[in-house]
């Protein structure tokens, strides 16, 4: 061997122990390291499915090796029964060995998606704050409409404090999804969607479009800021000074397509523009889309 | 005069783009040059283009989807690397309306003229042998369906030269292929190359169907049908059922696009969730039409290889019927995260997870025929042992999506993108490559190399592993797919391993080529002269090899499920000393001219040239009707021609 090829071979080792750094550290395994409740009882779905199911596939994986090597043509001294091919036993056990599973499989499924339907409210001893998203070419508008604040790009939630985010799309579809936290669901034009969430954990999540939409799909992530509530007042009361207003015009220009955007706060909301996003008042080709963009705030 | 068509359509400043439209017409230029050359136009027209014949349509699908899977695959290195590289501040290679074009090009290539073709063309060489028939029931329909589906191969490449293709995905959701957010012409190219290759392939279902119910031998029972036989009618039923649904929505999207309605748009009452339906409920069907074929090609090689009878027959028919069942009432499980409630979702969750029973019988059944037998780990055998592992695999992820609940945080992921390839690398290409070594001594009279085949399958099943884990890994991750560029430091090693994944598929599918080439240039000496070398159990194997045009000098009475093992057993003798005269359809252009009608007019609806396309489906109608009047459209062929040609493989016995 000379030795370039063993410096390489050198370099190559060092590399071995990545994947095994990759799989223990935890932290980079949004959806096996939630941060708030329902992401845990989604990652409890995914670990109980794989491990009940790993009950057969393993076995049938081992016994896909053993079987053809202990049968090969050359272990003359195995058994060989050319004409054997029924059994009415093992074919009963054939058959209800996948059908034990799936029906155990099914009665999570109806429990968990019942359970986890993400229009269901979580219950909470804490009053849910509710957080309007809109999916806009190629950026997501968060407005507060109890408190009259929006951002773009990012989104402050209380720990503990159940969340309602109200969805909807200007555009084409989109996907509402913060890995970390759990349940993603589509953003559709003329059309609201709720996601329930809450954050046990103060941190800093990413939040994404996970429904391709066009050429600015990759820079659509924004900011999830889970923080304790004093904090979250202090941002709340942060995002009031932006001095920006959301009204009819500034929400126009915004909606115009654009990749890659930065965070930025409007300190002021129309009332009821949300409501007016969703009824597709702004939509090009929408009989009222022209009345609407005067009046603004009139329902 | 054009349409919207003008020399800024092609696109000379993309040297990426420009690189492949060389690459491309080189080739081409080579070919036609090469059969120009040697003279060969006029064979290659009437014994080929023309053909009616179902072995040689047959290869012709088989060498289509071996070229598109070299399309494709260069569509999926160009993701890899674009993925590994661009991480950061480098933003990789592939700005994103390019990206978005290859990952759009790549799935629809795959799947309707990679996939489809391939499976497709291993019917067509194998399955009117098995059944003991001497062609399809419609043969010149038979040539029409491959050139409709070339014709569509052909469009989505050109698009590549002319124009763009579409950045919709494979599936070209509405809103995002609607007029409004993709107004070029790349949706409209993949609608056209969709709708005129699905065409072709709803009248392969017919063509099929027809040929299984009614041309089967004397004595072969329903319940005496080889697997794959059982598994094309199913199949085929499947294709009838759901793609005429593709042909309706695509129609209504071209609706939507040409004449301003308003079907799937976001304005005016359009629906885009009743596109994503009415998509899926031809798509999920369309996953099945792909996997329950080779479900009957290990069927086959599994009992051969084993020299042992396929344990459980009935079950395994069951099970097929009830995977093509189920199959149709699933689709929803591919939005589980539309907001459809629980009960619905719950209800779709339930019938997908109950494919994986017929599923799962199916593995035990290939495991109890190996099982007491005598395995000969041959490659047709190492395909079906690395398609039983991998896709027991493969279905355990897609059971865990099926949880609506996992779904909700896997939809979309690159977890989703992990388990297709797992099932549809595991189970179809595996098993179309399976069925290729299998069936090639049969289809072109020589093996293909055992040596070279056996690194390709370990470099194809390696391959995948370190192609495919990380994506699992990364959609655990929070990663989605379709990503140009992201900005997570974690995923960036992941995405590189993928990458190298990718590079030892592609030393597989270099291998493969090298096979091909090999096994061609060594064809005199290896030659299959018994018609049966690997001791099968069906009938294809009782006619030399490769078949003569009648198949079958004398339509064999059948008496058992193995029908040649059993003729075998009894001794009967295939050679004959009286031959009779045998009724032939005949070659007719009608096929290939409709086809490149078809091209013509999908071109011109592309690029808006509306004079053509009228001219194009008016040369369509002339040449139906011209059809219609050609009385000369079957031959006998003389008993003593028959003679001659069974003499040549030794199946005459001397007149007593």
């Amino acid at each position: 061997m000379n030795r370039s090829a063993r410096a390489w071979l050198a370099r190559f080792c060092r590399l071995l122990p990545l994947p095994a750094t990759l799989l223990l550290g935890g932290c980079h395994w949004a959806l096996l390291d939630p941060k708030g409740p329902i992401g845990m009882d989604e990652r409890w779905i995914i670990e109980t499915a794989a491990g009940l199911m790993l009950v057969v596939v393993v076995p049938v994986i081992v016994l896909s090796i053993v079987i053809p090597w202990r049968y090969r043509a050359s272990n003359t001294r195995a058994e060989y029964q050319p004409e054997w091919s029924h059994s009415n036993r093992i074919e009963a056990v054939m058959w209800s060995i996948p059908i034990a599973i799936v029906a155990v499989l099914g009665v999570i499924c109806w429990r968990t998606s019942h359970q986890l339907d993400p229009f269901r409210p979580i219950r909470s001893t804490q009053k849910p704050i509710h957080i309007d998203a809109v999916a806009l070419d190629w950026k997501w508008l968060f407005i507060y409409p109890d408190q009259h604040v929006a951002t773009v790009n990012e989104v402050a939630m209380p720990v503990g404090v159940p969340v309602v985010f109200h969805i909807t799309s200007a555009t084409v579809m989109n996907s509402f999804f913060i890995p970390r936290l759990g349940s993603q669901i589509y953003a559709m034009a003329n059309m609201e969607t709720a996601d329930n969430l809450v954050a046990s954990v103060p941190g800093t999540y990413r939040g994404i479009s996970a429904n391709f939409n066009g050429d600015g799909f990759s820079g659509m992530t924004f900011k999830v800021e889970a923080m304790p509530k004093e904090g979250f007042n202090q941002w709340l009361a942060k995002a009031a000074t932006a001095g920006q207003a959301l009204d009819a015009g500034a929400y126009r220009s915004l909606e115009k397509p654009s990749e890659n955007v930065p965070v930025s706060y409007y300190s002021h909301v129309v009332p009821g523009l949300f409501r007016q996003i969703v009824e597709g008042r702004f939509a090009r080709g929408h009989l009222m889309a022209d009345a609407a963009a005067g009046a603004a705030g009139r329902d | 005069m054009f349409g919207k068509l003008t020399l800024s359509a092609i696109p000379y400043t993309n040297p990426i783009v420009m690189g492949a439209v060389a690459f491309m017409v080189i080739g081409a230029l080579v070919v036609l040059g090469t059969i120009t050359f040697l003279g060969k136009w006029k064979y290659l027209w009437s014994e080929w283009l023309t053909s009616v014949d179902h072995k040689k349509i047959g290869i012709m699908y088989l060498i289509l989807a071996a070229i598109m899977l070299l399309r494709g695959f260069a569509d999926a290195i160009m993701m890899r690397s674009q993925q590994a590289l661009a991480y950061g501040s480098n933003m990789g290679y592939l700005p994103p309306e390019h990206f978005d074009q290859v990952f759009s090009a790549h799935g629809t290539i795959m799947i309707f003229f990679m996939a489809m073709p391939f499976i497709i063309g291993l019917m067509n060489c194998v399955l009117p042998l098995q059944i003991g028939a001497r062609d399809v029931a419609f043969p010149l329909m038979n040539n029409l369906s491959f050139w409709l589906t070339a014709a569509g191969a052909v469009l989505v490449n050109i698009s590549l030269a002319i124009g763009n293709f579409s950045r919709a995905g494979w599936l070209g959701f509405a809103p995002l292929s609607e007029l409004h957010y993709s107004p070029g012409v790349g949706v409209d190219y993949w609608i056209w190359a969709l709708q005129i290759s699905g065409i072709g392939t709803t009248l392969t279902g017919v063509n099929f169907i027809a040929t299984i119910l009614k041309m089967r031998a004397p004595g072969m029972t329903l319940m005496r049908m080889p697997v794959f036989v059982w598994a094309t009618l199913c199949t085929s039923v499947l294709i009838v059922a759901a793609f005429p649904l593709l042909t309706v929505t695509l129609a209504l999207l071209t609706m939507d696009r040409y004449l301003g309605m308003h079907f799937f748009t976001n304005s005016l009452g359009g629906d885009p969730m009743m596109y994503i339906n009415l998509i899926w409920i031809w798509g999920h069907p369309e996953v099945y039409i792909l996997m329950l074929p080779l479900f009957g090609v290990y069927s086959e090689i599994v009992p051969t290889f084993s020299g042992k009878r396929l344990f459980g027959y009935a079950s395994m028919v069951y099970a097929t019927m009830a995977i093509a069942l189920l199959s149709l009432i699933v689709w929803l499980h591919h939005f589980f995260t539309m907001g459809n409630g629980a009960a619905v979702n719950t209800f779709f969750g339930i019938t997908t997870m109950i494919i994986s029973v017929p599923t799962g019988v199916k593995i035990f059944n290939w495991l109890l025929t190996m099982y007491r037998g005598r395995v000969r780990l041959e490659t047709p055998m190492l395909w079906t042992i690395g398609f039983l592992i991998t896709f027991t695999l493969g279905g355990m992820s897609g059971v865990l999506l099926a949880e609506p609940p996992a779904d909700f945080v896997l939809h979309n992921s690159l977890f989703l993108v992990a388990h297709f390839h797992n099932v549809i690398i595991g189970g179809v290409v595996f098993g179309v490559f399976a069925g290729l070594s299998y069936w090639a001594p049969k289809i072109f009279g020589f093996p293909l190399n055992e040596r070279i085949g056996r690194w390709a399958f370990w470099c194809w099943f390696i391959g995948f592993y370190v192609a495919f884990m990380p994506l699992y890994a990364l959609g655990l991750m929070g990663a989605t797919r379709r990503m140009d560029h992201y900005d997570v430091a974690a995923w960036h090693p992941l995405f590189i391993v993928a990458a190298i994944g990718a590079a030892i598929i592609f030393l597989g599918i270099g291998l493969q080529v090298v096979q091909v080439i090999v096994s061609i240039r060594q064809r005199e000496r290896t030659r299959d002269l018994t018609g049966d070398p690997w001791n099968g159990r069906t009938l294809e194997w009782s006619v030399p090899s490769p078949a003569p045009a009648y198949n079958f000098a004398r339509i064999p009475v059948v008496r058992d499920r193995d029908a040649f093992w059993d003729m075998k057993q009894r001794g009967v003798d295939l050679k004959a000393s009286t031959f009779v005269p045998i009724h032939m359809p005949r070659n007719k252009a009608a096929g290939v001219i409709i086809g490149g009608f078809s091209f013509v007019i999908a071109f011109a609806m592309v690029w808006h040239i509306w004079w053509l396309a009228t001219a194009g489906l008016a040369a369509v109608i002339v040449t139906l009707i011209r059809h219609a009047f050609d009385e000369d459209r079957d031959y006998h062929l003389g008993a003593e021609e028959v003679r001659r040609v069974e003499g040549l493989h030794g199946r005459v016995e001397a007149r007593s």
